[in-house]
């Protein structure tokens, strides 16, 4: 039983992993001493390493880990014995000597913070070291300062400081900008998250109208369905929910439109039943459904037929929706979805953005489509989500 | 036996794993009733599913072989495989589940914040995965070798191209029904020709020619050291295979994990009689099998040696047939689990991506069958349970349990457990069988113990590191979910 193959399937194993990591690392080992060119251009490039080094740090902003991380950085650019980072209320961050300092920094700092000019504090009795500090203005505000300690204060470093601070601010005024990126994002789902149509709600109240007389217990049973149907699509809490959720809300959807429409809409369902439990956003799935009832089958004449299908492939989920309707013009089609135009296939564009949104570009929706021809919408979901709450 | 009919029967089982991969689902569920359509898998038909997947060749072949070899010595190899359900009811299976992350590495990722962990956890579950292949393909050749007398590599290449033309076309979209189907095959296949077996033998009142307790080789017993490893590593073992965890998402909810695995262990139970009967029959009434070195095929030349005759080889023909199930649905588990985790990591997660990577998880498996000679299945994978129990187990147990696990813990939990175990098992198969001293023939029961500890050591070490939103993830894994909109 020890002198099995697998033993020696596993020192093969090990063996080519082993070759495979000293080969790792010694091309790292080699391309670290490759030539890098004159002495300029290493200084170049060391600077312009560091600065970008340093720029990953601050891009999520003026905060103590960040800030920590990039004086280290900053510091080696200005070639001074200590380099500080403060923002308006404090010191964010200490790299070098003389960090007993520290608490006095803010007061030297103040004026300064108040709006001055980069100030040049000489070297004396409580000051071991001459110190330069200069304003971070992001925009109009002066939001921190960078502080450089060196036994004494020239001229190139009083400039270098300066310049770094700019830089500062450069980069802090780019994670602004990502941060209010990010929340137009946010405004943008809230904003596009799923509206129910009013169209809708006005055919199926409709619907329900004419059946009060004929069949009233039909209504009744209706009227619950679409009690149901606005529960869920009003609900407000969470962006998510389940597959299985997501179905049976179509169902309902469903069965209110075929109070209006009768056997023209045939419906036929695919499930693989692995991927019921898959999280998926919240309405994304149900538009899909009313835009093939709606655009699909409701210009067409005779029975239409919407096939909805759930598979499992890998380490994603894959659902489709196929109609047999009047499909569309696919150039028409691609300017709606980029936006350009205005039409009535709102649901499909904000599906679409809202998967490009919470699973990467990639992950938009795929749809087949020709005049005539019907239309085929493909998503896929990755099936593990471990932030996303259903 | 008459080699045409072991190989109808691997071609009967192939098709109805084709068959049942791509049309299953549209016969199941090709239906306009969304009750029926969103009804989610029931625990009976999952507890099956995880039944066919986790039944390999190791226990269909091998311990039937280990129990004709070593006698009830062997019995704790069932017992581990079973018991290691037990541990996956009570510790992992309901707060996996809710985790929402699909694979380990998903789950460690989103555990500890981190795409180092990740990277490190992929290769170990891949190093795992594939070394679990192997033995299947072993004994897959085993099999084509005994009942057809082919040239082994047919059966493993075989095994290998029907794994790879349902995954790769998309026949595995819905792979529960396909594994369920296969345990209820393995069993069947097992338990009839047992029964003719003892109907024969009732019936002729043949006398037995040695006694069950008596080992045929007269190799001395294993020591209780040697047990005990054995068991650690089968306990903790279970827990971190990958093409086990995935089947606990099939569940809607915690509450069904924990009932799916209730079932799986009854039905692992039942199933283990069997093995277990066919080594001590085979003991009792052709211990010639044992010293000739055809242990492992017991189980397919029992039936026809007792009965002989055109009933002997249809009965051995179903026997094939459940072998090929054990050694089809095994690995295609396997490769289905490790193709999702190769092409997320590696290949972006494309479709072509996940083709690709099915191919590559199936084929360099197949070099290492190749490269290496089968010998005892039972013995082989158990080495596999040691290694996943050293390197997987400690950092998923922890990770689910301890609130102070860190990222730096983690990798230098799964490195350390890897590197023991794996170091012994490349320096037991440079020794050789009789030189290897048996603690590290059998290194669980220290590799398991020292991969926990330096975890912690570890994630003590570097408590700064435990990820901000812990109380979040916990109150995730372990508070129970609402239940799913499913039902009326």
């Amino acid at each position: 039983m020890l002198d099995s193959p697998l033993l020696t399937a596993a020192a093969v194993a090990v063996i080519a992993m082993a070759i495979a990591v000293v080969a790792a690392v010694g091309l790292k080992v080699l391309r670290s001493f490759r030539e890098l060119g004159t002495d300029a251009e290493r200084a170049t490039y060391r600077t312009l390493h560091a600065a970008s080094r340093a720029g990953q740090h601050l891009r999520t902003g003026l905060n103590p880990t960040g800030a920590a991380k990039a004086s280290r950085q900053l510091r080696g650019l200005l070639g001074c014995d200590a380099l500080a980072i403060t923002d308006t209320t404090g010191v964010l961050a200490w790299d070098g000597a003389g960090e007993e300092l520290r608490p006095l920094l803010m007061g030297l700092a103040a004026g300064v913070l108040d709006g001055g000019p980069t100030a040049v504090i000489p070297a004396g009795a409580d000051l071991q070291r001459a110190a330069v500090i200069a304003p971070i203005r992001a925009g109009t505000r002066v939001v921190g300062v960078v502080a450089a300690f060196a036994p004494a204060a020239g001229a190139g470093l009083v400039r270098a400081t300066s310049e770094v601070a700019d830089w500062v601010a450069a980069q802090v005024e780019l994670a602004e900008l990502d941060a209010s990126r990010t929340l137009l994002m946010e405004a943008e789902v809230r904003a596009l998250r799923a509206q129910i149509s009013p169209h809708f709600i006005y055919n199926s109240l409709n619907a329900i109208a004419s059946f009060i007389n004929t069949d009233p217990v039909r209504a009744r049973e209706l009227v619950v369905e679409f009690a149901d149907f606005t529960r869920y699509s009003f609900r407000r809490h969470g962006d998510f929910t389940t597959l299985a959720e997501e179905l049976r809300c179509i169902d309902r959807y469903l069965l209110l439109e075929r109070a209006r429409f009768g056997d023209r809409v045939q419906v036929s369902l695919r499930i693989a039943p692995e991927v019921l439990s898959t999280v998926i956003p919240f309405l994304s799935l149900q538009p899909l459904v009313e835009n093939a009832v709606r655009h699909g089958l409701e210009a067409k004449e005779g029975p239409g037929h919407i096939s909805i299908t759930a598979n499992d492939s890998g380490a994603f989920a894959e659902l489709k929706i196929e109609d047999d309707g009047v499909g569309m013009d696919p150039e028409q089609l691609r300017s709606l979805l980029a936006g350009h135009s205005e039409g009535d296939h709102v649901g499909l564009r904000n599906v679409d953005a809202r998967l490009r949104q919470v699973y990467g570009e990639d992950n938009g929706l795929v749809i087949e489509t020709a005049p005539g021809e019907g239309t085929l919408v493909t998503m896929r979901v990755p099936k593990s989500q471990p932030r996303h709450d259903a | 036996m008459n080699p045409a009919l072991g190989l109808a029967a691997f071609a009967a089982v192939s098709l109805a794993t084709v068959v049942i991969g791509f049309y299953g689902l549209r016969i199941s569920r090709t239906t306009g009733d969304f009750y029926v359509a969103s009804r989610t898998v029931r625990p009976w038909w999952n507890a099956s599913a995880i039944g066919g997947e986790y039944l390999s060749a190791a226990s269909f072949l091998g311990v039937a072989g280990l129990v004709l070899l070593s006698g009830t010595d062997a019995l704790w190899f069932p017992v581990g495989f079973t018991a290691g359900y037990l541990m996956l009811l009570l510790f992992v299976a309901a707060p996996l589940r809710r985790s929402g992350a699909y694979t380990i590495p998903d789950f460690t990722e989103a555990r500890l914040e981190s795409r180092a962990v990740r990277r490190v956890t992929s290769v170990v579950v891949v190093l795992v995965g594939w070394l679990y292949i192997v033995p299947q393909l072993h004994g897959a050749g085993l099999a084509i070798r005994t009942t057809t007398g082919l040239p082994a590599w047919v059966g493993q290449v075989a095994v290998v191209a029907v794994v790879c033309v349902t995954v790769v076309a998309g026949g595995m979209r819905s792979i529960t029904f396909v594994q369920a189907f296969q345990y209820w095959l393995k069993l069947t296949a097992l338990a009839v020709p047992l029964l003719f077996i003892f109907f024969v033998l009732a019936g002729t009142g043949a006398p037995a020619v040695a006694d069950a307790a008596v080992n045929p080789t007269g190799a001395a017993p294993a020591g209780p050291y040697q047990s005990i490893s054995l068991f650690v590593a089968l306990l903790f073992g279970t827990l971190g295979l990958p093409h086990v965890l995935v089947r606990f998402y099939t569940n809607p909810d915690g509450q069904s994990a924990r009932r799916t695995t209730l079932i799986v262990l009854g039905l692992l139970s039942v199933f283990y009689l069997f093995p277990t009967a066919y080594g001590l029959t085979g003991r009792m009434f052709a211990p010639g099998l044992a010293r000739s070195g055809h242990a492992d095929a017991l189980v397919l030349l029992l039936p026809g040696r007792m009965i002989g005759g055109t009933a002997g080889d249809l009965l051995s023909a179903l026997v094939v047939a459940g072998a090929f199930a054990a050694f089809l649905s095994t690995t295609s588990g396997l490769v289905v689990s490790l193709a999702g985790v190769i092409s997320q990591d590696v290949l972006g997660g494309s479709v072509r991506g996940f083709r690709l990577a099915a191919l590559v998880s199936a084929i360099v498996p197949l070099g290492f069958a190749f490269m290496t000679e089968s010998m005892a299945l039972a013995g082989t994978v158990g080495l596999v349970f040691a290694f996943t129990a050293s390197a997987i187990c400690p950092v998923l147990l922890l990770g689910i349990w301890w609130r102070g696990l860190t990222d730096a813990g983690a990798i230098a939990g799964m490195v350390t457990g890897g590197v023991l175990c794996g170091g012994a098992m490349v320096a037991g198969s440079l020794l050789g069988a009789a030189g290897t001293p048996s603690w590290l023939a059998q290194p669980a029961a220290w590799t398991v113990p020292a991969a926990f500890a330096v975890v912690i050591l570890v994630s003590r070490a570097t408590k700064s590191r435990v990820p901000r939103t812990i109380t979040r993830l916990m109150t995730r894994l372990h508070s129970p979910e609402r239940p799913l909109a499913t039902e009326r």
